[in-house]
């Protein structure tokens, strides 16, 4: 073998070319065209021969106590192999994400309007659904706790968990709750501080994450006992944890396989499907496929906190935030699914991301006989931003200054504390994303001469011909973290592995993180291509063979299993390149992977990466864990307690019919600091649905839940947007690197779906004239006829 | 469940005299949302498909005969000129996939309130009538008299829908839907308006807004008896904001909606008042435009 140098300024050029499909680049999504096109297999498609069908009973109720289950019409119904209760789960009876408060099935009473009850297996989903409906169930109906009132007068109406079972510092239906002080906290002497006070109560609908593929997986049972599910979620390592205990199965004989996805925004942090598909797999010993209809999977998975909020601000004559004061109640529903994280961030965030001396703060999540609710992108920081950016307009009304203005005074930038006196040390630049967005040109006014009534509200339901439109202009910003906070070690691991294979250096990056849609595995293959030099990288399927990934949430994944990848990329390169020197005694020490060969910049290319190989594989494993952080003071709420802080600036342009009550946003701007955009096309297409999911809960999205019942579990009532709801959302990216993160990046998804809804009310208010105190925003709020 | 697949529009008579219970599918865009979501679990589906006639349409110049799975998306294409209103009202349906295979006469056979076509159909004149086939021969039912219940309409468990005969448009007709999306949404509530210049009528149509949809009756005899005592038809003079104001609140008074998860009642009310005004104001000036051009 034989090492070839090519010297020369111009050669050292080319070789040094990093490759154009590495991080920084735009390669298209592997799953991309399969998708568009209909081909990409989802985890509802998957089979297996001889496979079982399974559903679930589901109560009619959302609180009753049951008094007898009668299994056995639905056993003898021809095809049915086995119908479970709770009578049947073999180990723990109980799971949960945070606090394993929820029973895998209902134990002698049922908390919510859908919670499972019985387990059926057949060998037909239409026999499985005909028995589901002959298990008979006796239920003592009991009046539902659904409301703020009710929840916290326990001694009236009655408890949703008995004290005696909680398993956290619940008290009396409130599930979790964090108080928060700094400065002088808000007294009256404080409130006499401020020239201008003014005070608000405001309140969030139920938001569905609304992906588009249903809960679904397939359990196959194995030979030593254990099982084997292909599942579509967001933490595989996370639901084997909380399986193996209910399944009576050490966690390595419960393997967990990721399948394809059909989107999550928070939706599959819970459990839904596993545990029931792995009870029926083990006990018929036949794999066991679950889908969930539609309407099953409104019920099937939590939602977004409802909030009810109460803000109160005060600031000086020249715009100065002297004190605010805050309130949140969160509707935790009859689980507690992630509440108390919600809660963390609610308290933690929900002043905004805004300087202000004096700062109190009390958030609760109730127990309730209302659906379980927990994630959803942008995580208790959403509710929130509709609070306190709906004051930030409200004071600037009162005060006479400019919105924009006045948050630009207030806002926090690098080294301000936030309310938990965190520190932010990293660019924060707030003012300037707010100056951006503002300095965007605007879009045409309404051109009446050349209606086309798709661009108008109601679009082709032809209700305007320009009657009735007055338009609006409304900001806001918002800001989230990323990361798990409050202490927690999110760890992410990566196994990469570099070989040859037909002539070519490749790359193999092994990780169990949950693909959702996010884009991950495009930019793992990024990060190999750049640390390896190597154009070819392969994705390992994601499974529990792997360590932890942590969870695709939290717009973590790209900061934490990203850079885990990096450092086990960089562990090979390390590996590969001490090979190197100690076979051919390079001693340079400006050594790259790049182009496929070993490279020096001073002595150019050194050895092609195959020949260095040969037959051998070089294969790394790291673990990547953020920078510490400690829990917040349960009184006081300070504490080090986020990873990272995100950005994001709005500017919504509305045309409402104002006789109607309709509303077509026109224009939805965006602008956010992402760090490093490590693949700018999929930045963009996460700000875009991030402002679009943003959109929905401003106009049209909400469970509608009465006396606990859900109303409407489908989409022909839960609303998404189309896109003709949907507007030209231009994107600003910056780039200011975080000198903690990766590559100096932020993660992404969620700031957008935090701070574009408020900018979508305040255009609306300022085109009506409404006060506007609740979201999604209807018709009969802007016609008075509620 | 049984399903049953003629080849022949009599055959598909038969087979429906032989299984009354059957439950007809074209398009399938209704029949298969209320399956799935169990709200039926018919003891035969009869599947007319094969049944080429039903997706024609013809007209001899004064009627259209639409064939009753005609679907909307020909409707726009083909019959925008004769059939104005109803063409606005098909434009409304769903998405393109939904238009691409839902009917009118799917629409008839549901016989939901919220039925995009039966405003239109309602607006469109008192010639509008439905042809119910059976073993039995053909019964034209007014279209006045077709809705009778929620979701219930006059057809017997023998009949099935063949076509729907519309008069040709003699004058301007409109269709607005309130929606709470921009598009692909089930109406909160809907109007219909047709002028008939012909007889000096006018057309109204409510949708979703009571439990059948129904026209707004004395609304339209207000306004006939405006147009014919001040000479408006002739003149096509303006008809001034009382005239207008007036006739959005007849139509108002004409519903009686309930408050449910899409729109409370008196959302419902107020909207039809404002797309009463809009529509009249519409039909009124393309109507003016109209006589203008003509004289």
């Amino acid at each position: 073998m034989t090492t070839r140098t090519i010297q020369g300024q111009k050669n050292l050029q080319k070789i040094n070319q990093a490759s154009k499909d590495g991080i920084g680049g735009s390669p298209l999504r592997p799953d991309g065209t399969l998708k568009v096109k209909g081909e990409f297999a989802y985890s509802s498609d998957l089979w297996h021969e001889d496979m079982l069908w399974g559903t679930a009973l589901r109560s009619p109720h959302p609180r009753a106590n049951i008094l007898s289950v009668d299994v056995s019409e639905a056993l003898a119904v021809p095809g049915v192999y086995a119908v479970l209760t709770h009578e049947d789960v073999p180990g723990e009876k109980y799971y949960g994400l945070e606090i394993a408060d929820q029973p895998a099935l209902a134990i002698d009473k049922v908390r919510y309007h859908g919670e499972a009850i019985a387990l059926v297996a057949a060998d037909h989903p239409e026999t499985a659904r005909r028995a589901v409906k002959k298990i008979k169930v006796e239920y003592e109906v009991l009046t539902p706790i659904t409301t703020e009132e009710q929840c916290l007068d326990p001694e009236t109406h009655g408890y949703v968990h008995e004290p005696h079972e909680y398993r956290s510092h619940a008290y009396g239906n409130v599930c979790h709750e964090q108080r928060l002080v700094s400065g002088l906290g808000v007294t009256d002497e404080v409130r006499a501080l401020a020239d201008v006070v003014v005070s608000g109560e405001y309140e969030v609908g139920m938001q569905d994450q609304a992906f588009l593929g249903p809960e679904s997986g397939l359990a196959v049972p194995a030979e030593d006992g254990g099982v084997d599910l292909y599942v579509a979620t967001q933490w595989l390592h996370v639901d084997r944890q909380q399986m193996a205990p209910v399944l009576d199965l050490p966690l390595e004989k419960v393997r967990l396989t990721l399948a394809g996805v059909g989107g999550a925004f928070g939706g599959r942090e819970d459990l839904s499907m596993q545990i029931h598909a792995c009870l029926l797999a083990l006990r018929t010993g036949k794999p066991v496929k679950i889908v969930y209809a539609r309407d099953e999977s409104f019920f099937g998975h939590v939602h977004r906190h409802p909030a009810r909020m109460r803000y109160e601000h005060g600031a000086t004559r020249d715009g100065k935030l002297v004190f605010a004061d805050c309130r949140i109640v969160l509707d935790g529903g009859a689980y507690a699914s992630a509440s108390p994280a919600v809660v963390g961030n609610a308290a933690s965030l929900g002043h905004g991301p805004y300087v202000i001396p004096n700062v109190r703060m009390h958030a609760i999540a109730l127990y309730s006989n209302n659906p379980s609710c927990g994630a959803m992108r942008g995580f208790g920081a959403v509710q929130a931003a509709f609070g306190y950016e709906s004051q930030m307009d409200r004071l600037a009304e009162a005060l006479g200054m400019d919105p924009v203005e006045l948050r630009q005074l207030n806002a926090v930038t690098q080294g301000d504390r936030m309310p938990t006196g965190q520190e932010i040390d990293a660019p924060a630049p707030v003012a300037e994303l707010l100056q951006r967005v503002k300095d965007m040109p605007l879009p045409p006014p309404l051109d009446l001469e050349h209606l086309d009534v798709r661009t108008l509200p109601g679009a082709l339901s032809n209700t305007s011909h320009g009657e009735g439109i007055v338009r609006g202009v409304g900001y806001s910003v918002g800001i989230k973290n990323v990361g798990f906070s409050e202490g927690f070690d999110d760890y992410s691991t990566a196994r990469v592995r570099l070989e040859v294979i037909g002539g070519e250096p490749v790359a193999m990056v092994h990780t169990a993180m949950a693909e959702v849609g996010q884009g991950g595995v495009t930019v793992h293959a990024q990060i190999a291509r750049t640390e390896l030099g190597v154009e070819q990288v392969t994705i390992h399927p994601a499974n529990t063979e792997v360590g932890s990934a942590g969870s695709t949430s939290a717009s973590r994944q790209t900061y934490m299993t990203g850079g885990a990848v990096k450092l086990a990329a960089e562990a090979v390169r390390h590996e590969l390149l001490e090979r190197g020197r100690h076979r051919y005694g390079w001693t340079q020490d400006d050594l790259a992977l790049v182009g496929g060969k070993v490279v020096s910049a001073s002595a150019g290319v050194l050895i092609p990466i195959v020949d260095l190989l040969g037959e051998d594989a070089v294969e790394q494993t790291r673990e990547h864990h953020h920078r510490p952080t400690v829990p917040f003071d349960k009184e006081t709420g300070q504490g080090f307690g986020h990873v990272q802080y995100t950005f994001c600036a709005n500017r919504a342009v509305v045309d409402v019919d104002v006789e109607l009550g309709l509303v077509k946003v026109v224009e939805l701007t965006a602008v956010q600091d992402v760090g490093k955009a490590l693949n700018p096309l999929s930045v963009v297409g996460q700000i875009q649905g991030g402002c679009t999911q943003a959109l929905g809960l401003a106009v049209m999205e909400e469970i509608v839940v009465e006396d606990g019942k859900v109303r409407n579990a489908s989409f022909t009532d839960y609303l998404i947007p189309t896109i003709l709801d949907t507007p030209p959302i231009p994107v600003q990216i910056l780039e200011l690197p975080d000198p903690h993160a990766p590559y100096g990046l932020r993660g992404v998804g969620e700031a957008p779906t935090v701070s574009a809804t408020p900018s979508i009310v305040a255009a609306i208010r300022q085109a009506t004239g409404k006060a506007l105190n609740r979201i999604p925003v209807r018709p009969e709020h802007l016609t008075d006829t509620l | 469940m049984e399903f049953l697949r003629p080849a022949t529009w009599d055959e598909a008579l038969a087979a429906k005299a032989e299984h009354p219970t059957a439950l007809p599918i074209s398009g399938g865009t209704d029949v298969m949302v209320e399956m799935n979501f169990d709200v039926h679990r018919p003891s035969a589906i009869l599947d007319l498909n094969r049944i080429t006639e039903l997706t024609e349409w013809s007209s001899d110049g004064d009627v259209v005969r639409l064939g009753a799975a005609v679907p909307y998306a020909r409707i726009i294409e083909e019959l925008s000129g004769p059939l104005p209103g109803l063409a606005l009202a098909a434009h409304t349906v769903g998405s393109p996939q939904i238009r691409n295979r839902g009917s009118v006469g799917g629409n008839l056979g549901a016989a939901s309130p919220a039925g995009d076509s039966h405003p239109a159909l309602l607006a469109a004149g008192r010639g509008v009538s439905v042809e119910a086939h059976s073993v039995r021969g053909v019964r034209l039912v007014p279209i006045d008299e077709f809705y009778v219940g929620v979701k219930r309409n006059s057809l017997e468990p023998d009949e099935l829908i063949g076509a729907v005969r519309i008069p040709v448009a003699d004058g301007p007709q409109q269709f607005s839907k309130i929606g709470t999306r921009n598009a692909m949404v089930i109406a909160v509530c809907a109007f219909g308006f047709a002028l008939h210049p012909k007889d000096g009528t006018v057309g109204t149509g409510i949708g979703s807004a009571a439990p059948t949809p129904r026209r707004a009756v004395e609304a339209e005899e207000y306004l006939r008896g405006v147009l014919a005592e001040r000479g408006l038809w002739e003149s096509g003079e303006l008809l001034g904001p009382e005239v207008v104001q007036r006739f959005g609140e007849l139509v108002k008074a004409a519903a009686s909606p309930i408050d449910d998860v899409r729109g409370t009642a008196d959302y419902r009310r107020h909207a039809l008042a404002v797309m009463a005004r809009r529509t009249l104001t519409w039909c009124w000036n393309d109507y003016r435009k109209q006589i203008r051009s003509a004289a």
